[in-house]
C-alpha cells in the first residue's frame, strides 16, 4: 500500500517494560510477601537480633528488636502503597472538581477557588502537613487525608484551564441548546474530554506522594508504629546506618526504583496521550 | 504595567492575608490553647488564667484583631519550651539554612544549566541521553536515601562523618540540590532546545556569527527567561527538602527547629515558622513576577 502513511505506534523503551516489570512486582510484594516469610511483621525475637541478610530463616535480616526485615518491607511495601494511590486520588478527585467548578460557575465561587489555589501554592505540602500534625494526634486516617491534599491545587488548576477552553467548543453549546443540566455538561461530556490532562498529572503526582508519604514517615511524624510503611522502617535503621545497613538500604531501594519505575512510565504514558505536551527527543 | 503591578501586589497582600487568618482559625479551633499550653497537670485557675493573659476570653473578633495587630508590631509569641520569643529562636537557625539552601541553588543552577545546555548541544546522541536519564534519576531518588547514602560513603570509604554543623556544608547541600539540579537541566535542555530552532538564531547564522557566539549571547538571555520562573518555582521544593535535609544531616537550621517544635508540640513556634514559609514564598513569586517586567520587555507591551 504505497503513498498510504499508516500510523504504527513507536514500540514501548526498554526502560519503561522494565518499570513495568517492577511496578507488577512491587504490587504482587506488597500483597503477597508476608507469605514468603514465616514470621508474623510485630513478632520481635530476642535471640535474632540485627541479625544480617542471608541469615537462616531470615532472608533479608532482621531489626534491632529482632523482627524480620522482610515481612516488615511486605507490609511496609503494603501501607505505602495503599497512602500513595488513596493520597494520589483524593487529591485528583478534589482538585478537578474544584477546577470544574471554578470554570463552570465563574464568580465568586472562582475567586474563592483561585484564591485557595493561590494560598496552597504558597506553602509546601510537607509545611502544611506538620502545621495540622503538631495540633492534632497522628491517626491514619488524618494522615492520609494530609497526604491527599499533596498536588490538588496543581490539579484545580489545570482543569480549570482546561474546561475553560473547553467550554469554546461547540460541543458544550449543542448540549446546553439541548437542555442539558450544567452537572450533565460538565460531568458527561467536558469531563471525558478533558480527563487526560488530569490522568497526565496522576503520574506526575504519584512518585511524588510516595515520595511525601516516605519522608514524613522517615521523620516520624507519619505512619506510626506498630503500623509500618518503608519510611518508617527506614527512620528505625537510621541509627544504625553503619552496622545494619540493611535497615535503610533495602526499604530505600525500594522507594526509589518505585518512584523511578512510575515517573519513567508516567512520561512515556504521557507522551501517548497527548502529543502537544511531548518532550523534545 | 502600573496595571499589572499593583495586581500582582495586591494579589500577594490578599494571599498572605488568608494564610495568616487560616493559621488563626486552626489554631483557635484546634482545642483550648490555653490547656496546650498550660503544664499537664494545671488545675482549672492555672488554665483560666493562662487563657485572660491570652486574651482567650474575648470576643473571636477581637482576639482576631490583636492576633493580627501583634503580627503587624513583630509580637510572635514564645516557645513553650524554652520561653524564648519564637523569631529569636528562628533568627539563631536561619543562617544555617540560608547557608545549606544558598549553596544548594547554586550547585543546581550551576550544574543543572551546564547538563542542560551539553545534553542541548548534543541532542539524541549518548551524552544527551546520560543527562536526560540523570534527571530522571535525581526526580525519583528521595533526598534521605541519597543522604544517607553519602553519609555511608563518607564513613566507609572516606572514613569521615558527614553529619553536624562543624561538617562540610557541600554534602547536605548536594542532597538538597539534587532533585533542582535535575529539572532545571531537564528545563534549561528544553528552553534552549526551542531558542536554538527560533528563526532569530536562523538569521543569526546566515549572518555568519560563529557558533559559540550564537549559543552564549544570542541563546542563552533567551532560554534563561524561563528559567527565572523555574528558580521562584523550585523555592518551595527546597524549603520542603531542607526540613528532611538538615534532619538527615543533624544541620541546625530552620527545618530541624520546625521537626522538633511540632515533635514536642510547640505551638507558638509552629505556628511562626509557618507563617515566615509562607511569607518567603509569596515575595519570591511576586518578585519572579516583578522580575519579569525588566528582563521580558514583552509582558511591559501588554
Amino acid at each position: 500500500m504505497s503513498g498510504v502513511a499508516t500510523y504504527r505506534p513507536s514500540p514501548m523503551p526498554w526502560s519503561v517494560r522494565l518499570s513495568l516489570v517492577f511496578i507488577a512486582a512491587f504490587v504482587l510484594f506488597a500483597l503477597f510477601g508476608q507469605f514468603l516469610s514465616p514470621h508474623e511483621f510485630r513478632a520481635t525475637s530476642m535471640f535474632d537480633r540485627l541479625l544480617p541478610p542471608g541469615s537462616p530463616e531470615y532472608l533479608l535480616g532482621t531489626d534491632a528488636r529482632g523482627r524480620d526485615v522482610l515481612v516488615r518491607l511486605a507490609v511496609g511495601a503494603q501501607i505505602t502503597l495503599i497512602v500513595a494511590i488513596a493520597g494520589t486520588l483524593i487529591g485528583a478527585i478534589l482538585g478537578s472538581l474544584l477546577g470544574i467548578l471554578a470554570a463552570a460557575r465563574r464568580g465568586p465561587t472562582e475567586a474563592v477557588i483561585v484564591a485557595a489555589i493561590d494560598v496552597q501554592a504558597s506553602l509546601p505540602i510537607i509545611v502544611v502537613a506538620l502545621f495540622v500534625l503538631a495540633m492534632f494526634d497522628n491517626s491514619f486516617v488524618l494522615f492520609l487525608l494530609l497526604i491527599g491534599l499533596n498536588g490538588w491545587e496543581v490539579y484545580a488548576r489545570l482543569m480549570r484551564g482546561a474546561t475553560l477552553s473547553a467550554k469554546e467548543h461547540g460541543y458544550v453549546t449543542a448540549v446546553r441548546a439541548l437542555g442539558a443540566s450544567p452537572m450533565r455538561i460538565y460531568l458527561r461530556h467536558v469531563l471525558p474530554n478533558i480527563l487526560n490532562v488530569a490522568l497526565v498529572q496522576f503520574t506526575v503526582n504519584l512518585p511524588l506522594t510516595v515520595l511525601l508519604e516516605t519522608a514524613l514517615s522517615f521523620l516520624g511524624l507519619g505512619v506510626q508504629p506498630p503500623l509500618t510503611s518503608l519510611g518508617q522502617i527506614m527512620s528505625e535503621g537510621r541509627d544504625r546506618l553503619l552496622t545494619a545497613w540493611w535497615l535503610t538500604l533495602f526499604p530505600g531501594a525500594i522507594i526509589f526504583l518505585l518512584a523511578l519505575s512510575v515517573s519513567l512510565t508516567g512520561d512515556w504514558l504521557r507522551d501517548r496521550l497527548d502529543p502537544t505536551l511531548r518532550s523534545e527527543r | 504595567m502600573t496595571g499589572y503591578i499593583l495586581s500582582r501586589v495586591l494579589r500577594a497582600i490578599i494571599t498572605l492575608l488568608i494564610t495568616v487568618s487560616l493559621v488563626f482559625i486552626f489554631i483557635r479551633f484546634s482545642g483550648d490553647p490555653a490547656a496546650a499550653l498550660a503544664p499537664p497537670d494545671a488545675p482549672q485557675e492555672v488554665i483560666d488564667q493562662y487563657a485572660r493573659a491570652m486574651g482567650l476570653d474575648q470576643p473571636l473578633w477581637q482576639q482576631y484583631t490583636s492576633y493580627i495587630g501583634g503580627l503587624f508590631r513583630g509580637e510572635f509569641g514564645y516557645s513553650i519550651h524554652t520561653g524564648r520569643p519564637v523569631e529569636a529562636l528562628f533568627l539563631d537557625r536561619l543562617p544555617y539554612t540560608l547557608h545549606l539552601g544558598l549553596t544548594a541553588l547554586s550547585i543546581a543552577l550551576v550544574l543543572g544549566i551546564a547538563l542542560g545546555a551539553i545534553a542541548a548541544i548534543n541532542r539524541g546522541r549518548l551524552l544527551d541521553r546520560a543527562v536526560m536519564g540523570f534527571s530522571v534519576f535525581a526526580f525519583a531518588m528521595p533526598n534521605f536515601l541519597f543522604g544517607l547514602c553519602l553519609i555511608l560513603i563518607g564513613a566507609l570509604v572516606f572514613q569521615v562523618f558527614l553529619a553536624g554543623a562543624s561538617a562540610n556544608v557541600l554534602f547536605p547541600a548536594l542532597t538538597l540540590g539534587l532533585a533542582a539540579m535535575g529539572s532545571f537541566a531537564r528545563f534549561a535542555r528544553s528552553s534552549l532546545l526551542e531558542t536554538i530552532n527560533a528563526p532569530f538564531m536562523r538569521a543569526a547564522e546566515a549572518r555568519g556569527i560563529p557558533f559559540a557566539r550564537r549559543l552564549i549571547l544570542h541563546a542563552a538571555p533567551n532560554a534563561a527567561i524561563p528559567l527565572v520562573t523555574l528558580v521562584g518555582l523550585s523555592l518551595g521544593a527546597l524549603i520542603a527538602g531542607s526540613v528532611v535535609t538538615e534532619q538527615v544531616f543533624a544541620w541546625p537550621g530552620v527545618g530541624q527547629l520546625l521537626v522538633r517544635s511540632v515533635a514536642t508540640r510547640d505551638i507558638a513556634t509552629v505556628q511562626f515558622l509557618v507563617l515566615a514559609v509562607a511569607f518567603t514564598m509569596i515575595m519570591a513569586n511576586l518578585i519572579v513576577d516583578l522580575l519579569y517586567l525588566v528582563i521580558d520587555p514583552r509582558i511591559r507591551v501588554k
